[in-house]
């Protein structure tokens, strides 16, 4: 038995069950499965053990029958070898094997794109620096290079953008990030206090706040014996759609704005504000935070806070569908968006994709639909969007469409709940499972976040780790603007709208 | 067609907040704290205790907002010692008027430390160019709204720009990670001087949840000054425009 067969509403695993395989074994078995669409890597890392070396995770996804599988092994630290890699084989391991590399200096043998991936702090070769990033090069008279970044000219996050062109014509981008590296995961475990790891979750990625908190809160409840009332899952799914709403509006509206569609762009706005606004009127923050806490919550939903959410986001969407109806009938607007970077289904599932940008692909990877716990597992049977283009009309098609879809589904829930007058509170101090691997998995508006946590003897989480869907996604970027021209890469770079301080923790 | 657009554009409708010095954010918006003394103040020590941040001092008794990130949980330990008011307007020029002190109803906003310059040169224009060293997003994005068309702050003559040679001041947001610092100084050398510099979130003024990080080096802060601290987490856009709009003299009201 290579796997531990779990899946997303169980609850946390002894570490002692999961399985310890031979490296080989579980390469030879992941280059099989993974030509297997159903197949996707959640997470795979490595971590210290007590007396030192290292125990490598993996956790796959079978979305075929909902299950995940965890794995592990022990490779022999002092050995010269190096293990054979296996982004040589299936690409969507590359971001995993790069940070392995980086924090240990494990060596991939054949890793095809060994690079740096966000220079953490403690990272294995001081010697890798900014500076001295491995750009991928190619020469010619016809060639020019053009350097972005890290200061980009919006207020946006900052990371390193380096093309080189025929022309006009893109013909390799690549992506150099860690600009925003805070050292998240280890601040995660500098302290118990679980109110803190609570508020770090949200500052992970501030424009999915609700998405890592309710994945940090799963986690911790999954490794606890404590069950987890309906009332308080509907209200996380709740604020979950009210930020995909949120997000999605603000995209649709910056979309616009890149091609100077200025009615389209406030129009946008102005919703934006008022989705915010709601979140903000129902718990104090524009962008949710302090509102998604472990086994409870401080702002219960009252009549009257139901009442205004139903009634914003249905006047939200009513507006919204306006807008929508009038875009994609613009023609200026359809010739700048159809067949902009593209990135084909076989691709995108090489790579990893996740999440709206893989499903805009045709590749439909929805943990709401594939992996779903609480309000999805029940109330709501999620289906997910699908487009089949992959170009930058899909993707703005695509948040159209869930935008509609997560205002029904806030609809659907609320229309049918009755407020709880004691609703439980957060609770930072029940006893945690020793020894043992917890793991939550949310779609957020960007798409399959997932958070690892292991425990020691005494309950306390002395690892963590986490996967913003951005991880994966940065390299479809990449992908999608190969052969476009270089004037493409802001409305690209905006259908996709990827974390940079999540990818760099 | 035409008609869908005007169909949007009466949905739409007004939408600019006529007169900006008159906001007052919805009831549950956590701002400005006020703190009162009582004769126990064990339950300050257990909201001492919790507080993640390390922002509450029990005596003397005090909450640095330069540290808060709003989560509201020591209010609900210590009822009768801490309640968060809506009150964005937070902004100080000193970094220890962020220090609430028990009986305080307004964050002071110290004219002292204005630079005459300041005045001279930015009341009519102000063109800021926004930083980002870490920060998670929703900061900027709340920055960014700072000019979309509710607040649109823009027809005061305030304004991001693109190139910090065209800038009049820096707007730092995030707690400086060692991977941007470098980044940030050159930026922030480019801009012609006289020039602002605005730290924008509990992150930037104390380095927040990532103080101690080994991945944040705040040796910024050691070479220059800072002309004005905001606080929040994220810095709401009207904590922002106020400070602003007081720092080149032309807010209408005391707070
Ligand atoms: S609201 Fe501020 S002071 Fe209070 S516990 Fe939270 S971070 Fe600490």
């Amino acid at each position: 038995m290579i796997y531990l067969i779990t899946d997303n509403t169980a609850s946390a695993v002894p570490i002692a069950r999961i399985p310890v395989v031979d490296y080989m074994d579980l390469y030879n078995d992941l280059c099989e499965r993974m030509k297997h669409e159903r197949y996707h890597v959640a997470h795979y890392f490595a971590a210290q053990v007590a007396g030192g070396g290292l125990r490598f995770y993996l956790l796959l996804l079978d979305d075929g029958e909902s299950k995940v599988m965890i794995s592990s092994f022990v490779p022999d630290y002092y050995s010269e070898e190096g293990l054979p890699s296996l982004t040589a084989v299936h690409p969507a391991f590359h971001p995993f094997e790069r940070e392995i590399h980086e924090l240990y200096g494990i060596r991939f043998n054949a890793h095809p794109w060994c690079k740096p991936l966000r220079f953490p702090f403690d990272r294995y070769d001081r010697n890798s620096t900014m500076h001295n990033y491995p750009f991928y090069e190619m020469s010619g008279s016809s060639l020019h290079e053009v350097n972005v970044g890290p200061i980009h000219a919006g207020i946006i996050e900052p990371g390193a953008f380096r093309f080189i062109c025929n022309g006009e014509q893109v013909l390799h981008l690549e992506i150099a990030l860690g600009y925003q590296h805070r050292g998240v995961e280890s601040e995660m475990t500098r302290s118990t206090n679980r109110l803190r790891q609570s508020v770090l979750a949200e500052a992970v990625a501030g424009d999915s706040a609700v998405a890592h908190a309710t994945a940090y809160a799963e986690l911790v409840e999954k490794l606890s014996s404590r069950s987890r009332s309906t009332h308080l899952e509907r209200e996380r799914a709740v604020a979950l759609e009210l930020e995909r709403m949120a997000m999605h509006i603000a995209d649709t509206g910056a979309l616009s704005m890149d091609i100077g569609f200025q009615l389209y762009q406030v129009a946008c706005e102005a919703l934006r504000t008022m989705t915010i606004n709601t979140t903000q009127a129902w718990c104090g923050n524009r962008f949710g935070k302090g509102l998604i806490r472990p086994f409870g919550t401080n702002f219960p939903l009252t009549a009257e806070t139901v009442e205004m959410i139903r009634r914003n986001v249905g006047e939200i969407r009513r507006r919204y569908n306006e807008v929508r109806c009038e875009m994609k009938e613009s023609p200026s607007l359809l010739a700048r968006f159809e067949q902009c970077g593209v990135v084909p289904r076989e691709e995108m599932r090489r790579i990893g994709g996740v999440g709206q940008a893989a499903r805009a692909s045709g590749l439909c990877r929805d943990i709401r639909a594939s992996h779903p716990s609480g309000v999805y597992a029940e109330d709501i049977c999620h289906e997910p969007i699908v487009k089949r283009h992959g170009d930058v009309m899909a993707r703005l098609m695509m948040r159209c469409r869930e935008m509609l879809q997560s205002a029904d589904y806030i609809e659907k829930i609320l229309s049918a709940y009755t407020p709880l007058d004691d609703m439980p509170r957060p609770d930072y101090h029940s006893p945690l499972a020793a020894e043992s691997l917890s793991f939550a998995l949310v779609e957020g508006w960007r798409g399959e976040i997932c958070h690892v946590a292991l425990t020691d003897a005494g309950g306390r989480i002395v690892k963590y780790k986490i996967k913003d869907p951005s991880l994966h996604n940065w390299f479809a970027l990449a992908l999608a603007v190969r052969g476009e021209g270089i004037s493409d890469f802001p409305i690209c770079n905006k259908s996709f709208n990827l974390s940079y301080c999540g990818h760099d923790l | 067609m035409i008609f869908g657009k005007l169909r949007i554009l009466h949905s739409h409708g007004r939408q600019a907040i006529p007169d900006l010095s008159r906001v007052e954010l919805a009831e549950r918006f956590r701002g400005r704290p006020e703190l009162t003394l009582t004769d126990d103040m064990s339950q300050v020590e257990q909201a001492a205790a919790i507080c993640p941040m390390g922002a509450i001092s029990v005596s003397p008794f005090t909450l640095d907002l330069g540290r808060c990130l709003f989560c509201g949980e020591c209010a609900r330990c210590a009822q009768h010692n801490i309640r968060f008011t809506n009150d964005y307007r937070m902004g100080a020029t000193r970094r220890e008027d962020l220090v609430v002190r028990p009986g305080q109803t307004a964050v002071p906003f110290f004219e002292g430390a204005v630079r005459a310059d300041i005045r001279r040169m930015f009341s009519r224009s102000l063109q800021l160019r926004e930083v980002s060293a870490g920060g998670d997003a929703s900061i900027e994005m709340e920055l960014g709204a700072t000019g979309n068309v509710n607040f649109d702050f823009g027809r005061f003559g305030v304004r991001f720009t693109a190139s910090p040679r065209h800038a009049d001041g820096l707007v730092l947001t995030g707690p400086v990670t060692s991977n941007m610092a470098e980044a940030l100084e050159i930026c922030y050398d480019s801009i012609p001087t006289p020039k602002l510099l605005v730290v924008c979130g509990s992150e930037a003024c104390s380095g927040g949840l990532f103080a101690e990080s080994r991945a944040v080096d705040r040796s910024f802060f050691e070479r220059h000054t800072v002309d004005l601290w905001l606080p929040g987490a994220p810095t709401h856009p009207m904590t922002f425009i106020e400070a602003v709009t007081r720092l080149r003299g032309k807010a209408s009201s005391e707070r």
